[in-house]
């Protein structure tokens, strides 16, 4: 079944907004620029209702159920958070107004970053970055702008552990750095000898994930951090997998410079279907006037009559302005009401129920399917989504058949260091039942496997669409509906 | 809250793993540093947070209490209910990336259709999924055009009428590559001749030359010239674009642009305090694949059914690797959504209306402005959108603070970004604005004045 385009859709001479007519005398056009004509679909209100309506229906989300997507973190999002987001006094305000007026916008900003400091033990942070990805950047630029205020250009080397998130190569590369790839250990730890054969006076950093993409807590994480310190090197942290620490243990506490959050992850906000994300960094006092700007901060303190007045601070030795304006302010507002309703001990339950979770889920699905590094995991496990014994199954049939048994598929192939991964990460908004019946799935799959393995190199067969020509989408390459000349 | 597990249910599972308690799975955690004891404010109930935050709001003023004539990067439109409405299902926004196409055809098609909206706005071949806003998109095109010369073109020239907030951001994208200068924008350009002066500067060595269209001071220049010289050096042309205009304006494609970015802020996203946003990035077909961030493609399933995936994906971070021009990973999804169903909604004639709008207003307050005496309107002789600059007769902040108490919010204090534009007012004016809006703005900025 294929839902129409709105080009498809589209009848000449329909409208759907109409706008009042000017109430102004008219001015004469600018003739030499006025463009000929502007071909965007014609639809009634109702079209467009029912066209997007209908599209949503083929989405697999968070609100129709369980999402295991690894290192994603999709957990249920609070529908409070929608409605205070939209509050006009936040949803109407423009970035550049007097900031007298808007105080209150600041301040939300102000007690974000205290309590995301208070989280994470960092001695700063700044909400700029709009995603993870941009946070990353500002940390491998803040790397880099350390080590030249330092007058030490000869740092050009980056470490990146082989079991880190997928991003942090490419940033690396964009920050201007070389980038070394270390391997893990048998038990998924970062391979000590490795890294001390690499720590010299060209190290400018290593990019640490901890949790690491298996999982696993990093053990060896004080002496990593110790190793890369005592050559001169600065240690980031991907604060993707932050879920599994909160109230668990405080990131600047064991020594890391410099890390970014997900609030889209760790803190609820939505993923909204790919974007928008939030990406805020902290980082430890010696790197606070690296960072970039502007930062929200107390310009006059406050006393018992009145509150504090908040304004801006651009640090001194910033890396520059990563994006226009303060970073994605709705997200904020999402996260500071997260925040809120947990408090210390709701922030302790939410890392201890998403290791339990994930847990209990290894120990039942680890029966059918191998686990390549098995200790106690985090907030998440990779298992091998194949068998020797039956060679043409792959993790991606595994995958595909789990949407027939109503499920979002896990993130597979990632991370590269385990053959055919399966990467699973329940988080903690989910109940028991939801994880019996997921373990369940996976277990009847593993059965099918053998039996009939058609069910799963043939699925998935109940969604909206089956397997998709991925090698006809890159090599036809339609990027664009069909457009009717006029 | 919404941890739903209930003590039995803990004990089951504990069992299960075998462990006695929750505490016993964190062993690999130094003790040391293991359970901190966290500062943060006691818990609050939905009610209670919903009481705090909406007392928090109301510490703001918001465009539903001004006249609003600021823009400068940001415009208060206005957003048809339809859009907020469809943005709440659930199964838009709490889905994530859509890795796998069978399970999220409607983000898939949204985006799309989203691709298909942006290449006709902006006449250009192809459009990517997004970018963060306008200013990181600006600073992907300066990245890609320098990768696209592999690094050897070592100038990146921009033009001193690019949003001064763009132009840090491709400064700051920038600092980590070798040797690369970002230049054009230098203080002694004079803004009666800076097309010609940008146009002098271009050389084999040019990467890329950024222009704005409509530029910061709402001016609509005529860059043809301009690209034709860029082109004699092999150098590319991006635009930066704002999108309301091209309902009106000839877009950068009939320029023969090779990118155009924008922030598609005034197609149906909220003010919102600076963000979330949504970065345009198109460009021509013979660029895409040094694009960075997602692109959607048509395809087929296996029964010959059309169906949308994410395509081209070796260009990125996470195939590539070190070896990919940019680490953007998302996109604005939800972002881009919105401004697809604005446009479907508002459609051929409900767009170029607004347009009309914004053009119109904008020239009714420009003209009873100029009239008043110790007003000027700069740059008198060309023409302009719906944003233009005033000469006041009194610093901007002065007389901004006198608005106010009208519960007028006034323009963009150019002094800031350009010291020899001290007394110049940036006002921008939008379809929410009336005749009688306007006219309390004169009269009040005519009151001042004589203060």
């Amino acid at each position: 079944m294929t839902e129409l385009t709105i080009y498809e859709l589209s009848q000449s001479g329909r409208t759907g907004v109409q706008f009042p007519e000017p109430d102004v005398p008219l001015s004469p056009l600018p003739e030499a620029f006025e463009r000929e004509g502007i071909n965007l679909p014609e639809l009634s209100e109702q079209d467009v209702i029912r066209h997007f309506t209908k599209l949503s229906q083929r989405n697999y989300a968070i609100d129709t159920g369980f999402y295991p997507l690894g290192s994603c973190t999709m957990k249920y999002n609070p529908k409070i958070n929608e409605v205070v987001s939209r509050l006009p006094g936040f949803a109407n305000t423009h970035p550049l107004q007097p900031i007298v007026s808007v105080q209150g916008n600041l301040y939300l900003m102000y007690q974000l970053q205290e309590w995301l400091q208070e989280i994470s033990g960092f001695h700063r942070v700044c909400l700029t970055p709009a995603a993870g990805a941009h946070g990353e950047f500002v940390g491998a630029l803040i790397i880099k702008k350390y080590h030249q205020v330092n007058r030490d250009p000869k740092r050009v080397k980056i470490l990146i552990p082989d079991s880190a998130h997928g991003t942090n190569p490419a940033t690396s590369s964009m920050s201007g750095f070389k980038v070394i790839p270390l391997p893990s250990d048998e038990r998924g730890n970062v391979d000590i000898e490795a890294l001390k054969a690499e720590c010299d006076d060209t190290l400018a950093g290593l990019m640490l994930t901890n949790p690491n993409t298996l999982g696993l807590f990093e053990e060896n994480v004080v002496e990593v951090i110790q190793l890369v310190h005592d050559a001169g090197g600065l240690v980031y942290g991907d604060g993707a997998n932050l879920n599994a620490l909160l109230g668990i243990l405080r990131p600047g506490d064991v020594g890391f410079d410099i890390m970014h959050f997900n609030l889209h992850k760790t803190f609820s906000t939505p993923h909204g279907g790919g974007g928008p994300g939030s990406g805020p960094v902290g980082v430890s006092q010696a790197l606070a006037e690296f960072l970039p700007s502007p930062i929200v901060t107390i310009i006059e303190e406050g006393d018992e009559e009145l509150p504090p007045f908040f304004g801006f601070y651009y640090p001194k030795h910033t890396i520059g302005r990563m994006k226009a304006f303060y970073g994605h302010f709705g997200v904020h507002v999402r996260a500071y009401t997260y925040i809120a309703m947990h408090g210390p001990e709701g922030l302790r339950d939410i890392g201890e129920k998403a290791v339990l979770n994930a847990n209990y889920l290894m120990t039942k699905v680890m029966k059918d399917y191998h686990l390549p590094y098995n200790r106690s995991c985090m907030h998440e496990f990779v298992v091998e989504g194949s068998w020797a014994d039956i060679p043409n199954v792959h993790a991606l049939d595994i995958s595909k058949r789990l949407m027939d048994y109503g499920f979002h598929p896990p993130t597979n192939y990632f991370p590269l260091i385990v053959h055919e991964a399966l990467m699973i990460e329940p988080t903690e908004t989910e109940s028991k039942q939801t994880l019996d019946a997921f373990a369940k799935a996976l277990a009847a799959i593993a059965k099918e496997a053998r039996e009939d393995p058609t069910k799963l190199t043939g699925a998935p067969f109940t969604t909206p669409i089956g397997r998709c020509d991925e090698v006809k989408a890159a090599r036809d390459l339609v990027l664009c509906c069909y457009i009717p000349e006029e | 809250m919404f941890t739903p597990h209930t003590p039995q249910e803990i004990n089951e599972m504990l069992k299960v793993i075998g462990v006695d308690k929750i505490e016993d799975l964190f062993q690999s955690v130094p003790e040391k540093y293991r359970f901190p004891k966290l500062d943060i404010a006691a818990p609050l109930s939905e009610m209670e947070v919903a009481a705090e935050l909406g007392e928090i709001a109301s510490a703001n003023a918001s465009t539903d209490d001004f006249i609003s004539f600021l823009g400068a990067g940001a415009y208060d439109h206005y957003i048809p209910a339809v859009v907020d409405m469809l943005l709440r299902r659930g199964e838009f926004y709490t889905a994530y990336t859509p890795y796998q196409p069978e399970v999220s055809q409607g983000t898939l098609q949204a985006i799309f259709e989203f691709q298909s909206l942006m290449s006709e706005l902006t006449g250009m071949d192809v459009s990517n999924a997004s970018h963060y806003d306008g200013a990181t998109a600006t600073a992907e095109a300066a990245n890609m055009a320098f990768h696209i010369f592999r690094g050897k073109r070592k100038k990146i020239l921009v033009s001193r009428t690019v949003n001064p907030q763009y132009r840090e951001t491709i400064r700051t994208y920038m600092q980590g590559q070798e040797n690369v200068q970002v230049t054009g924008d230098e203080s002694d350009t004079s803004f009666d001749n800076d097309t010609q002066q940008l146009i002098d500067k271009i050389d084999n060595n040019t990467a890329v030359v950024l222009v704005q269209y409509p530029d910061f001071f709402g001016r609509i220049i005529d860059y043809t010239k301009l690209v034709n010289a860029a082109h004699e050096q092999g150098t590319l042309v991006a635009f930066v674009f704002n999108p309301t205009a091209l309902g009106l304006l000839k877009p950068p494609g009939a320029f023969d642009a090779d990118i155009a970015v924008g922030d598609g802020q005034p197609l149906g996203i909220p003010l919102s305090f600076g963000g979330p946003y949504l970065g345009i990035f198109t460009t021509k077909e013979k660029h895409l694949r040094k694009l960075a961030g997602r692109l959607v493609g048509e395809t087929v399933d296996d029964s010959g059914n059309r169906a949308y995936v994410l395509t081209l994906t070796a260009r990125e971070q996470h195939i590539r690797r070190e070896k990919s021009t940019s680490n953007i990973c998302t996109n604005q999804g939800l972002m881009a959504l919105a401004a697809t169903i604005y446009l479907s909604a508002l459609g051929k004639s409900g767009f170029k209306q607004v347009a009309n709008l914004c053009y119109q207003k904008a020239h009714y307050a420009a003209d009873q402005i100029s009239s008043l005496e110790g007003y000027e309107l700069a740059f008198k002789e060309t023409p302009f959108f719906h944003e233009f600059v005033i000469k006041t007769p009194k610093p901007v902040n002065q007389i901004n603070l006198h608005l106010q108490n009208h519960w007028i919010l006034g323009g963009y204090d150019l002094s800031q970004d350009y010291p020899e534009l001290e007394n110049h007012m940036l006002i921008a004016v939008t379809e929410k604005i009336s005749k009688d809006d306007i006219d309390e703005f004169v009269m009040a900025l005519e009151e001042v004045a004589h203060d």
